[in-house]
């Protein structure tokens, strides 16, 4: 391959932040050692640093440069042309100068009724429209942040400091943090903490997130052993007898996937715990990765075992800077006891798992986006089939799990399948997070047996703020339905919910009452759609544009919206699109129109 | 041999054939716009999609294999409402009048007035992933946008463009490997660009055109071509095809020239050629200049060139 670079020059900083994830350069640099242009296997070998080095020059000083991504593409032999094509993917990366601080302010479901709408005309009255540079500073609307449960939620991308995030913010706390405030942002995410009832929650809130010490004390490494005394197959029988389906969104039994790639024929195998949750309304596994990191690394050190993969990667959204540095900290832990690396627990057996970070991406959720964006290209979803199990991440079989899914194996391995399926009903066994926010009395992340009803999860969390009865509820974030008042009564089981035709989705439950105006969030709905879409496939990509137009006429003209326009955009998007986004970027805009919440034809 | 049945016909093709194949297997032409048989399926369009039994949604028959048993329609009311809606997506974004797709609009009823009149033109490159102006609900957004004519050869009009991603494989490593362009962006932001938007001639180009050989809506465009039809002077019944071999080098590359009023007007290379499928180089693509005194396109005036083009000698008559 000859390629021909761009004529800008990284400033030191930056080759110095690029170098530090690709690895120091040959000679120095601008010397042979860039001339040299690696092709082949070795230029596809190094391609998935791609992502890293561009978040790496990103944070170096707030965007990037011609002369960074010049520098990253000749270090890695990738064509500039493509590179940026990477690079204008990903909602958190600029390729256009910006300010060097930036707050990414969530005006998403959970949060626009709910203090956003205050917190963006005070930053606007004080930084200007969103974009401005405000010396330095700005401010920028933001899609779900994944911290509904205290709205309203920032995100900061800070040149050369580490991202931060922060729950019920004022302009005060924003502007403090803009103005470089380093007091730390957290808070009590789960109010069941201590619940000797809790499973998947035992140790949040309970053991020190940052210490192996902790999480052995609290029952942690307990299941590794034990698996690796059960072999391969009897993981995966007890994973069946389990009956764990996925908790991503798709219900999938995650035995089957395990069972495939672990008799496929090839020996290069991956195991991918899908931790991008960028879900409107969804923060329960931000959660599990903040309060309990190493249970995630022991269950996927598990499913590697189980299914012969010698490397595992988490894919952390973005916007989740501390679940990131939690899950590497537990990773560096375990490595030194020996739980991840060349010999677990001494034994022949190898495994390793390396933490990606997203870029302001909903779409690097969908499994195929995700690999595709671990290898260094665009996250757009791949045609299926083949599926992953057979061709998957750097084309080899793999499994890809939910980071709640995972969390859960720890038990079926310890206590058995069957004892696992004793929870929960028949066919929705275990006990399953729930991520209460919106007009609740205590919004947070709750665990219970599935098949509890719907009514019975808002009262654990205090019921609604004014003790009234919800106007309607949003299950299973902006790809799920809204549901009314009636659906109280619903057990929250894969079953019921099928038979009433919604998902449970993510495990999102976002409560309005009637202070909510139904017309504004489901266009902001639609709009997610129109920003999230990938654009690959022309009933997504247009389709998701006419959608939110369709709303934005009805809202500007006052007439009823026209739902036989609104039937042929959601038909068009369910059947033809290429993956999950475009199949359910109508549901719950329709859910609404159906239930009467947006008047209609 | 694998058994499928396609609208009620049995039919058996080999294995490894796609759907399209088996289609056509039964004389049953399917609408495709991002499928070419010179490139890796891009899946894009979905304008092929037909209904499988068994399956959820519908299916790209461009790229879908066929597999023993399939029972396939294509033409069930799933297949033409979600064609309808595709064609409709795209007439109403996007300029089509060039794609050769009336007679598919007119076949499946698209009625793309009725997201409202279109948006004007807007610049498209560099928006931000993630952010896009509230709609007043008034207009359909398109893609509309200057065309970008910033060298001799071709011009790139992506007003026209319905991302297909043909260019950016025939560039990348279905043909070139050059990789001088890419789909950068994303959703209905997207665009084919180079590297920060910069010009052609600032990037990796090498002006193969093998990009505009693939290209279905005409949104890349020789520059003869694209200043001919500016002029009003473009006239296809007027043209002929001229098939020869490219003299420049010895691989014998087989070239088509097309020939208005004793002029050269653009070069393509037959899609089913043992040899090129479809590709060539520079020099076959452009590089005809020398056997017509046309001057060099890079300096000469358009208007000798245009003038030259209707016989009348060097004259800058109008
Ligand atoms: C647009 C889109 C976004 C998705 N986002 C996520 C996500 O953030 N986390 C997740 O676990 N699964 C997500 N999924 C589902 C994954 O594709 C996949 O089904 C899941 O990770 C499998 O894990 P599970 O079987 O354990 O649920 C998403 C799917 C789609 C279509
Ligand atoms: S459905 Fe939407 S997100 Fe999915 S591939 Fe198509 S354009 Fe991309
Ligand atoms: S002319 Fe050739 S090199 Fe240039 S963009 Fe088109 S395909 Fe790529
Ligand atoms: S320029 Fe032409 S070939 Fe390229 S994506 Fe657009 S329509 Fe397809
Ligand atoms: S953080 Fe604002 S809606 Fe989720
Ligand atoms: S022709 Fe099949 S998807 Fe475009």
């Amino acid at each position: 391959m000859d390629l021909r670079f761009l004529d800008a020059e990284a400033s030191p900083e930056e080759r110095d932040a690029i170098d530090a994830v690709v690895g120091p350069a040959e000679g120095s640099p601008g010397g042979p050692g860039l001339r040299v242009v690696r092709g082949g296997g070795e230029a596809r070998s190094r391609r998935h640093l791609l992502l890293p080095a561009l978040q790496a020059a990103q944070n170096r000083i707030g965007w990037i440069s011609r002369g960074a991504l010049d520098y990253i593409c000749r270090r890695l032999s990738v064509p500039p042309a493509d590179a940026y094509g990477v690079a204008t993917f990903y909602g958190l990366l600029s390729v256009e100068e910006r300010p060097p601080r930036v707050a990414h302010v969530c005006d998403d479901v959970a949060c626009r009724g709910f203090g956003a709408a205050d917190l963006i005309a005070g930053l606007e009255a004080e930084l200007g429209p969103a974009g401005t540079d405000g010396g330095g500073i700005s401010w920028m609307p933001s899609p779900c942040l994944g911290r509904c449960d205290r709205p309203p939620a920032v995100f900061f991308q800070l040149a050369g400091e580490n991202d931060r995030a922060r729950s019920a913010a004022t302009v005060a706390d924003v502007l403090a943090v803009l103005a470089g405030d380093t007091s730390p942002l957290l808070g009590a995410a789960v109010p069941q903490a201590g619940d000797p009832a809790l499973r998947l929650l035992r140790r949040v809130g309970v053991a020190d997130p940052t210490s192996l010490d902790a999480y052995r004390a609290h029952g942690g490494y307990e299941a590794l052993p034990r698996a690796m005394e059960l072999g391969s197959a009897r993981i995966i029988d007890e994973l069946e007898t389990s009956g764990l389906r996925g908790r991503g969104g798709a219900a999938f039994p995650a035995a089957v996937k395990w069972r495939a790639v672990a008799g496929a024929d090839e020996r290069e195998r991956y195991v991918i715990c899908n931790a991008d949750e960028s879900e409107p309304g969804t923060f329960k596994d931000r959660v599990l990765m903040e309060g309990d990191p190493f249970a995630v690394v022991e269950s996927l050190t598990i499913a590697g075992f189980a299914v012969g993969a010698r490397r595992g990667y988490i894919y952390v959204r973005g916007e989740y800077p501390l679940a990131a540095s939690r899950l590497v900290g537990a990773i560096e832990a375990a490595r030194r006891g020996r739980l991840l690396g060349p010999s677990l627990l001494g034994s022949a057996v190898e495994f390793d798992i390396d933490v990606r970070r997203g870029a302001g991406a909903y779409i690097c959720g969908e499994e195929t986006a995700l690999m595709n964006s671990i290898e260094g290209h665009r996250g757009e979803p791949r045609n299926k089939p083949p599926f992953p199990t057979s061709h998957g991440l750097f084309g080899k079989p793999t499994v890809v799990n939910n980071v709640e899914t995972l969390a859960n194996v720890l038990d079926i391995v310890t206590s058995g399948g069957r004892a696992f399926a004793a929870t929960g009903t028949d066919r929705t066994t275990g006990t399953r997070l729930f991520c209460l926010s919106g007009a609740v009395a205590r919004g947070g992340v709750y665990e219970v047996a599935s098949g509890t009803t719907l009514g019975e999860l808002i009262e654990t969390g205090g019921g609604t703020r004014d003790g009234g009865e919800p106007a309607a509820i949003l299950l299973g974030g902006a790809a799920g339905s809204f549901v009314g008042p009636d659906a109280l009564a619903m057990p929250l089981s894969f079953e019921a919910a099928a038979d009433r035709g919604v998902s449970l989705g993510s495990g999102a439950v976002v409560v309005f009452d009637a202070a909510a105006d139904f017309g504004d969030l489901v266009r902001r709905i639609a709009a997610f759609f129109r920003d999230e879409s990938c654009g690959q496939c022309v009933p997504c990509r247009v389709g998701t544009v006419r959608q939110e137009e369709l709303f934005a006429r009805h809202l500007a003209s006052g007439e009823p919206l026209d739902a036989g326009l609104l039937s042929d955009i959601s038909r068009v998007m369910s059947d033809a699109s290429i993956c999950g986004l475009g199949h359910t970027a109508s549901g719950a805009v329709e859910s609404a129109v159906a239930l009467g919440l947006v008047e209609a034809t | 041999m694998i058994s499928l049945t396609i609208d009620g016909v049995a039919v058996e093709v080999a294995e490894g054939a796609s759907l399209l194949d088996a289609c056509r297997a039964v004389a049953r032409e399917q609408p495709t716009l991002c499928h070419a048989e010179n490139l890796t399926p891009a899946n894009a369009c979905r304008v092929c999609v037909v209904e499988l039994e068994g399956s959820r949604a519908l299916v790209p028959a461009c790229s879908r294999e066929a597999e023993d048993g399939m029972v396939v329609a294509t033409d069930s009311e799933r297949v033409r409402h979600s064609r309808r809606m595709v064609l409709e997506f795209l007439a109403s974004s996007t300029d089509l009048s060039l794609a050769g797709v009336d007679a598919w609009l007119e076949d499946y009823a698209a009625d793309p007035g009725r997201y409202g009149p279109p948006a004007e033109a807007s610049a498209r490159d560099g928006r931000r992933p993630g952010h896009h102006p509230v709609p007043d609900g008034m207009r359909a957004e398109t893609v509309a946008q200057d065309v970008k004519v910033d060298n001799d050869l071709y011009v790139r009009d992506y007003s026209r463009c319905i991302l297909c991603y043909k260019c950016v494989d025939a560039c990348g490593v279905d043909a070139q490997n050059t990789f001088a362009i890419t789909v950068a962006g994303r959703g209905f932001d997207a665009t084919i660009s180079t590297e920060f938007a910069v010009a052609l001639t600032a990037s990796a180009c090498v002006y193969c055109g093998n990009c505009i050989g693939v290209c279905p809506t005409g949104a890349l465009m020789f520059r003869s071509e694209h200043e001919l039809r500016a002029a009003g002077l473009w006239d296809e019944d007027a043209q002929s095809v001229t098939r020869t071999v490219c003299s420049y080098c010895g691989v014998g590359c087989n070239l088509e020239l097309h020939v208005q009023e004793n002029r050269i007007v653009k070069v393509t290379s037959p899609m089913d050629d043992d040899i090129t499928s479809g590709h060539l180089c520079i020099k076959g693509r452009f590089g005809y200049d020398y056997v017509q005194e046309l001057g060099d396109l890079a300096t000469t005036p358009i208007d000798e060139v245009l003038a030259g083009v209707r016989g009348e000698g060097g004259t800058a008559a109008r």
